[in-house]
């Protein structure tokens, strides 16, 4: 892709680009400001007084034993969700491409999950799981199980990272069935004839040569469930019980919509946006360079 | 060591295509055999059912005296070679060339000893620590044929290995193929489209044709006596001239049903070198095709406009549209009946 396009006048080129500028300018450049800026900030309960605090915010937030419980939750959150994400999508993924009669329909039938909006998701999950009318609550207790999301961390923590793993089986599946359909036929025969059986030819081939598309759903699931996934744990939990699944981006809402806490707020939205900035920059370090087969 | 038998092979497609037609071929014992075809002949069809990579809808194949329909391709004990070479990509030349052996639970020195050996045999020795994307095209193919070779399996199988190289480089392997295949002496079944090819690997050289074996026997005997019009079209570059009898002068007698008369470009002479008996047939010059020692001259009949082509030795300087008289002698004429079957 040599020779660059060479515009005929200076201007024509700036105004092309302007639109997108424009938008991100209003939507991105100016509450970005607004947030580093509130962040040194610290405001009377009224709103008539703000003062220049420098890093106090940080400070502040850094040694907040709630903020680190809240890392930690993110972390457990975020890492749990995409593994079983990724788990659940490949089998899925392999099954499909296995199919001989049927192929659209079953792999439209996967896809689907991905047009639910969170909150919906959220609240489907809610309603099959909440412990006074969901059906599985019943089938659960019915069966020995003391089945209580509202009252026990670890179940609220299994129950939102369901609800958000679900509803990402079917973009990991759509990238799976794409990656599996880059795979050579002849280089699966090839293997069959070398001698290995179904199971070995995953494991030596098929993974292995997946194994730039998992990088790259791991990277998209991760970002996934560290800010995407607010409507999930907003319809299902409000981030309790306790803050057993209140994540970072929850804390944001909650400490500055909620508890109107603008300083500390917008501290933590300045730390979420490095996070952010690293997890791009790993994206495009390593996952957009391309692998090239045979 | 191993015959490998096709009995009234059929394939047969769930939408009711029929890729190969009852296909029977006997391969002996250490022997080259080649089916050779136009594209959509079911040679690959076929090659791919004695690799177990499809299934077999009617007959029967052995390899060995082991009948293998139901045995899977990981338990047949073949090597394949195929047309994009199928390297694993991942995997280094040394790791592409020992995985079939590793799979089989061959001891570490031995895999050693072997995939060194069949390197040298090939030049690979260099490559070994190369991916199959640092090599080029004629390297891969070499990595490919290790990969086989190491193996030491009953019988080869080639899909269209050199289809993939330039025209230099696919001489050079067509004549090292054969000497590998010589020196380890292990049946190979070879498919391709390319009748030089065919001609001059085969030792059992297979003509096939919408899914049927039109001709099957020794390469040069096809030659000079191909069965039918379509193996007299196919084998042979350039092709046969296939003419309409009534067209031309015919000194002789003429077989009973004879609908097409066919002479090859080589057994043509031109005008002026006079012949005894056989065929001589009126033409128009459409042009000269000269490729150094010899030229082809492309001509057309002016009654029924059949198209001809003529060799002659050395460089013909003539203008297109000049008159010709093309004779052949009666020895080196082939006749078929309405049916294109040979008389």
């Amino acid at each position: 892709m040599s020779g660059r396009v060479v515009f005929p006048n200076k201007l024509l080129p700036y105004l092309l680009l302007a639109p997108q500028l424009a938008i991100t300018a209003v939507f991105f450049y100016w509450p970005a400001s607004q947030a580093l800026k509130q962040s040194m900030q610290r405001e009377d309960p009224f709103g008539l007084r703000t003062t220049f605090v420098g890093f106090a915010n940080f400070r502040r937030v850094l040694a907040d034993p709630n903020y680190l419980n809240s890392v930690q939750v993110t972390a457990v959150f975020s890492l749990a969700t995409a593994f079983l994400a990724l788990a659940l999508a490949l089998p899925l993924a392999v099954m499909a491409e296995k199919v001989v009669r049927g192929k659209g329909l079953y792999r439209t039938l996967l896809i689907w999950p991905y047009a639910v909006a969170p909150a919906i998701a959220g609240m489907l999950w809610l309603f099959l799981f909440n412990p006074a009318m969901g059906t599985f609550s019943y089938l659960l207790r019915a069966n020995g199980v003391a089945w209580d999301p509202l009252l026990k961390d670890g179940q609220a923590m299994g129950l939102v990272v369901a609800a958000a793993a679900w509803k990402q089986i079917s973009y990991n599946f759509l990238f799976f069935v794409a990656g599996l359909q880059a795979i050579p036929r002849s280089l699966i025969e090839a293997a069959a004839i070398d001698g290995a059986s179904g199971p070995k030819r995953f494991r030596t081939i098929v993974f292995p040569l997946l194994a730039p598309t998992t990088f790259f759903l791991l990277v998209v699931n991760t970002v996934y469930a560290f800010f995407d996934t607010f409507g999930v744990i907003h319809a299902v939990t409000q981030g309790g019980p306790g803050k057993a699944t209140e994540t970072l981006v929850y804390k944001v809402y909650n400490d500055g919509f909620v508890n109107l806490q603008l300083g500390s707020s917008a501290a933590q939205s300045v730390i979420l946006m490095g996070v952010v900035i690293l997890l791009t920059a790993i994206q495009f370090r390593y996952v957009e360079r391309r692998v090239h087969y045979g | 060591m191993a015959e490998v038998d096709l009995k009234a092979v059929r394939k047969r497609y769930p939408n009711g295509l029929e890729a190969v037609k009852g296909v029977s071929i006997a391969i002996p014992d250490k022997a080259l055999c080649v089916l050779v075809g136009p594209s959509g002949c079911g040679k690959s069809t076929l090659l791919r059912m004695v690799a177990g990579l499809e299934t077999i809808s009617e007959g029967e194949i052995s390899i060995g005296d082991r009948m293998v329909n139901q045995v899977s391709p990981t338990d047949r004990d073949i090597a394949m070679v195929f047309q994009n070479y199928a390297l694993y990509p991942h995997m280094k030349v040394y790791d592409n060339m020992a995985y079939g052996l590793r799979n089989r639970g061959t001891p570490r020195a031995e895999i050693d000893r072997r995939v060194r050996e069949a390197a040298a045999t090939l030049e690979l020795g260099h490559l070994l620590d190369r991916r199959p994307r640092e090599l080029s095209g004629g390297q891969r193919q070499r990595v490919a044929m290790g990969r086989a070779i190491v193996r030491q399996p009953k019988v080869f199988l080639f899909d269209e290995p050199l289809s993939n190289l330039d025209a230099k480089l696919r001489g050079q392997m067509r004549v090292e193929i054969k000497r590998l295949q010589r020196e380890l002496g292990v049946t190979s079944l070879y498919v391709t489209h390319d009748q030089l090819e065919a001609m001059t690997l085969a030792d059992l050289l297979v003509v096939m044709n919408a899914g049927e074996v039109e001709q099957a026997g020794d390469p040069l005997e096809i030659y000079e006596k191909p069965a039918s019009l379509f193996v007299a079209g196919f084998i042979g570059a350039p092709p046969m001239n296939l003419v309409d009898p009534a067209s031309a002068e015919l000194v002789g007698p003429i077989p009973a049903g004879a609908a097409t008369l066919g002479f090859r470009p080589e057994d043509a002479i031109l005008d002026g070198f006079a012949s005894e008996g056989g065929l001589k047939i009126r033409a128009i010059l459409d042009g000269v095709e000269p490729v150094g020692a010899e030229s082809y001259l492309h001509a057309h009949a002016p009654a029924g406009g059949a198209r001809m082509i003529v060799r002659t030795a050395g460089r013909a300087r003539m203008e297109p549209g000049t008159a010709l008289e093309i004779r052949a002698p009666a020895e080196k004429l082939h006749w078929f009946d309405a049916a294109g079957r040979r008389i």
